[in-house]
């Protein structure tokens, strides 16, 4: 057991090690590039040593005499031949070289400019904000000295060649020597060392040029046993091997007094694996390799980046009681629930408490085992999985034992009970980018391997079934369940405070079936009526034969008081309101719908103004029997109507297919007379643009036009008998613009919002004459998607399609990045219960909330009331 | 040139020198120091405009898209460099 640390952090101070610190905290001295001897013992100092801990079970470390769980391993360390630059500082390292003198090691400012600056240090240090601009002010100043004020030493220019090379006055300058002038400025700067940003009670600047290398234990970096008995290295083990390998080849060389050449070739080696070793990416530098070619993850790539040790194990973990699986819809479940697998129940737990009072039931429970057999009618039973002791002791319920730890389960225990019905879970879907991505569910044990939906809460999980997958996380404290229940649950979240609207409701057949329904009044028999109301759970009489409006009223509550246009509306010049011949002006008095049929602008996410209403008026759990009830009502209603959409929605008569042609013909004309007037000058110029925009201009005009009317012809001749008019107009899926391009005609073709005009010399395509400016020859696309495309049209298309692909790619992946920079940045702002919006200090960011302190979720459409909803109110009573 | 008074143009909303009793009264409210008030410095050409001191607080006057017109105040602070 882990027992809990008694010391308490008080603040940390980072710093620079010393090599003196480095030597002190070393188990070894690391001499030896090779890891284990024949029989498969490590080395003595060798990287694989025992004192730098043990990673085999059995064995004991040298150092603390601890086993594998309990040595945390210890640091070792190489003595280098020759000093190299650390890559982290060679930064910090360029900006010292620039401001220090390299004859005294003192700043290059006079001591009137130094004594300014110190107390500009101090001021910042008071004030608590950050001393590192400090040291860019000093940089900037010392830019401008020639000499040393001090002792008169001329400046020579300093340069850093990326990654770890620096020159003075063009002439290289060996880590050794650069480490002797750091030498210099901590003895010249004393406390002054501060202007540069460095703390010198812990961090001297001759320390950021390595002499000796800290070596990690074997436990931050183990082999692992491959199963053909072979051992294979952690990528750091063999980074280090190879720095040992030259440090002693550069020992060897440099003692045996070899040229200076090949000294220091070894030299840049040596700098080149430790430089590798710390940063594998370090810009300027070939990545050092596998031998597979696989470039090395080395110290830097540990912690970098979302696959690194910040962002995936510290910002983000694993966690346990989550099951993942590929969800599917059932329209029969409550939107608050959600359909779990009988596996994924059966292997997620929820503890609960043995008491004197629930004693009885427990034992029951457990003597189940974990598989218990449900009894005839019922699908589901929940078992038991584990029972932890009162003295901390798991026992893993089996089906053997169940019995027996039944018997003598006693209170003070605790069991871990399979999922039931009626448990509370949290649901994610990704990319989690607002918070109805993870809502509160309550679990319904059900058959089959998939997570059921209902799906009215798609929309706000973006969800769809082609194949998605989601999370769901079993809450473990009474606590957390009961903050789930009252903030998470999804009914919770049928208004959403993005835009003060429903984000939860009908969609798709929702719609088209509550439109079918309702649109002017369709009778339905008794039989009919009774099969849709029962569907929807009414529990009140059917007398007779219904009409459609009748029927849908039976599920609105009583009080229910509006009016507005639906979606359906064409917005005429003049509303006939109640005598509107599209019945698109929808009044509802006291729960009766008297007219206008419901569509998407009544029901349907993000528009549902029912849905709103409601759970403004009546509150959430009203509108949450409302969007149940109500999407059962029109599955129903459009199976007895019956629905069905193909290719022969878009059938139009040959007279219709005629005109179409007829009006492309025409336009085809226009633009031979737009380019004839072009060709002979006579075309008539727009102001602010040139000849060929104007052209440009006029023909996109004359192809968009053509466009919208044949589309018109098109839908003249589909009425509402035809589905996928229905749908479109409904709002329940798909558009006006759609019905025309698959029965009229595609229309033009764009790429950076111009007439396709890339492709060959002079021409898109080598079917055209060069210098064509025609509609075809530019991608206009005069077939229809149902009479096929031509080979060329089809070309155009698809390089339109490919632009709205790329679009789509590079707008995900920017806003995702743009998201999470907005996020990080705004994660510690709260509302605080006076009203004022604070960061963590307390310091005021707005005075009030969004400066008018509306609360969007309870707003209307982001107002804190509507005037005309409350004359309306008013106007009923 | 003539030197316009940048007070008089639409876009700069109309700030106020505090008095010192009403910043008292203010800290009071939102129990706050004048540190965790937000800054503006000290060569801001309003501030410049109005002659207001390091350490002043302002009352910021603006329109508001949400609630037609907002209050906020701001404390005038010396840049660091
Ligand atoms: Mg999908
Ligand atoms: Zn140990
Ligand atoms: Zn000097
Ligand atoms: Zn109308």
């Amino acid at each position: 057991m882990i027992t809990p640390s008694k010391k308490e952090i008080d603040k940390i101070v980072f710093s620079v090690l010393s090599p003196e610190k480095i030597r002190k905290m070393s188990a070894t001295r690391i001499i030896t590039p090779d890891t284990y001897d024949e029989d498969g013992f490590p080395i003595e100092m060798g990287l694989m040593d025992t004192r730098l801990g043990i990673i085999e079970p059995g064995l004991r470390c040298k150092t603390c005499g601890q086993r594998v769980k309990d040595c945390p391993g210890h640091f070792g360390h190489i003595e280098l031949a020759m000093p190299v630059i650390h890559v982290g500082f060679a930064k910090m390292i360029y900006a010292i070289l620039k401001s220090t003198c390299r004859g005294c090691g003192h700043l290059l400012l006079d001591e009137k400019e130094i004594k300014r600056l110190k107390g500009l240090h101090e001021k910042i240090v008071e004030r608590g904000e950050n001393t590192s601009y400090l040291i860019k002010e000093v940089v900037k100043r010392t830019g401008k000295v020639s000499a040393c004020p001090h002792c008169g030493r001329d400046k020579l220019k300093v340069e850093f060649d990326k990654p770890t090379t620096f020159r003075e006055g063009g002439h290289k300058m060996t880590p050794a020597e650069v480490r002797e002038w750091l030498e210099k400025v901590s003895e010249a700067l004393g406390d002054n060392l501060r202007l540069l940003d460095i703390n010198p009670k812990v961090a001297r600047p001759e320390w950021m040029v390595l002499t000796v290398l800290p070596v990690p234990p074997v436990t931050t970096r183990p082999s692992i046993t491959l199963e053909t008995g072979e051992r294979s290295e952690d990528d750091l083990t063999h980074k280090l091997v190879d720095i040992i390998r030259i440090n002693q080849r550069l020992q060897e060389n440099r003692d045996a007094g070899a040229p200076q050449l090949i000294v220091e070739d070894l030299w840049e080696l040596l700098q080149y694996h430790v430089t590798t070793y710390f940063d594998n990416q370090t810009s300027g530098i070939p990545p050092a390799r596998h031998r597979s070619g696989r470039a090395l993850k080395t110290l830097a790539q540990r912690l970098k980046g979302k696959e690194g040790r910040f962002r995936s194990n510290l910002s983000g973990k694993r966690v346990n009681f989550s099951a993942r699986t590929v969800i599917s819809p059932d329209p029969n479940i409550s939107i608050n629930e959600v359909g779990v697998p009988i596996k994924i129940a059966r292997e997620l737990t929820v503890p609960v408490r043995v008491t004197p009072l629930n004693i009885e039931e427990m034992r029951e429970l457990v003597k189940r085992g974990t598989n218990p057999k449900p009894p005839i009618g019922v699908t589901y039973i929940p078992g038991v999985n584990y029972i932890i002791r009162p003295d901390d002791r798991r026992i893993k319920v089996t089906d053997e034992n169940a019995e027996t730890v039944a018997e003598r389960l006693e209170v003070g225990s605790i069991i871990e009970r399979q999922l039931q019905n009626g448990d509370i879970v949290l649901f994610n879907r990704q990319p989690s980018l607002h918070r109805m991505s993870m809502m509160a569910h309550k679990v319904r044990v059900l058959p089959y391997r998939t997570f059921r939906l209902n799906l009215a809460v798609c929309p706000p999980y973006n969800a769809d079934f082609d194949g998605d997958e989601m999370n769901m996380h079993v809450l473990q404290t009474e606590e957390a369940r009961a903050e789930a229940e009252i903030l998470m649950k999804v009914q919770e979240h049928i208004l959403s405070p993005r835009f003060g609207g429903a984000i939860i409701g009908a969609i798709h057949d929702h719609i088209s079936g509550c439109f079918l329904l309702t649109y002017k009044n369709r009778e339905f028999s008794r039989d009919e009526a009774i099969y849709i109301l029962s569907a929807a759970g009414y529990k009140g009489a059917v007398k007779g034969s219904m009409k459609g409006k009748e029927i849908f009223s039976r599920v609105l509550p009583p009080e229910l008081n509006l009016e507005y246009t639906a979606k359906a509306c064409i917005g005429c010049e003049k509303c006939l309101k109640e005598k509107c011949p599209y019945d698109a002006y929808v009044i509802i008095k006291n729960g009766k719908l008297i007219t206008g049929a419901i569509d998407e602008k009544s029901i349907g996410s993000f528009k549902g103004e029912i849905l709103e209403y409601i759970a403004r008026k009546f509150g959430n759990d009203a509108a949450r029997e409302f969007i149940d009830r109500v999407t059962k009502l029109s599955v129903a209603a459009i199976m007895i109507i019956g629905f069905t959409t193909g290719i022969d929605d878009e059938d139009i008569p040959e007279e219709a297919s005629l005109q179409i042609r007829e009006q492309l013909d025409k336009a085809t004309e226009k633009i031979q007379q737009f380019i004839k007037a072009y060709n002979e000058g006579e075309l008539e110029q727009i102001p602010g643009r040139s000849l060929e925009e104007t052209l440009e201009m006029e023909i996109m005009r004359v192809t968009g036009r053509a466009r919208d009317y044949t589309g018109e012809i098109a839908s003249k001749h589909l009425g509402m008998d035809n589905s996928a008019v229905i749908m479109a107009r409904s709002g329940a899926r798909g558009s006006m613009l759609n019905l025309s391009q698959m029965a009229g005609c595609v229309g033009q073709q764009a790429v950076r919002g111009e007439r396709i005009h890339r492709g060959y010399g002079g021409r898109t395509l080598p079917h055209f004459k060069k210098g064509d400016l025609g509609a075809q020859a530019k991608g206009f696309v005069s077939s229809s998607y149902k009479r096929g495309l031509n080979p060329t049209e089809y070309f155009f298309h698809s390089m339109g399609g490919r632009e709205g692909l790329v679009d789509t790619a590079v707008r995900t992946s920017r806003s995702g990045y743009m998201q999470r920079r907005l996020v990080n940045a705004l994660e510690n702002i709260k509302l605080e219960r006076d009203g004022t919006v604070r960061a963590t200090s307390g310091e005021v960011i707005q005075f009030v909330y969004g400066e008018d302190g509306i609360e969007p979720m309870k707003s209307i459409k982001g107002k804190a009331t509507s005037i005309s909803l409350l004359l309306k109110e008013v106007e009923h009573e | 040139m003539k030197k316009e008074d940048i007070q008089k143009h639409e876009l700069v909303p109309s700030h106020i020198i505090l008095k010192k009793e009403e910043v008292e009264k203010l800290l009071k409210t939102y129990h706050i120091t004048k540190a965790q008030l937000p800054r503006i410095l000290i060569d801001d050409p309003v501030v410049v405009a109005i002659g207001a001191k390091e350490g002043d607080v302002l009352k910021i006057i603006r329109k508001s898209p949400t609630a037609g017109i907002s209050v906020s105040y701001r404390v005038v602070s010396k840049a660091v460099l």
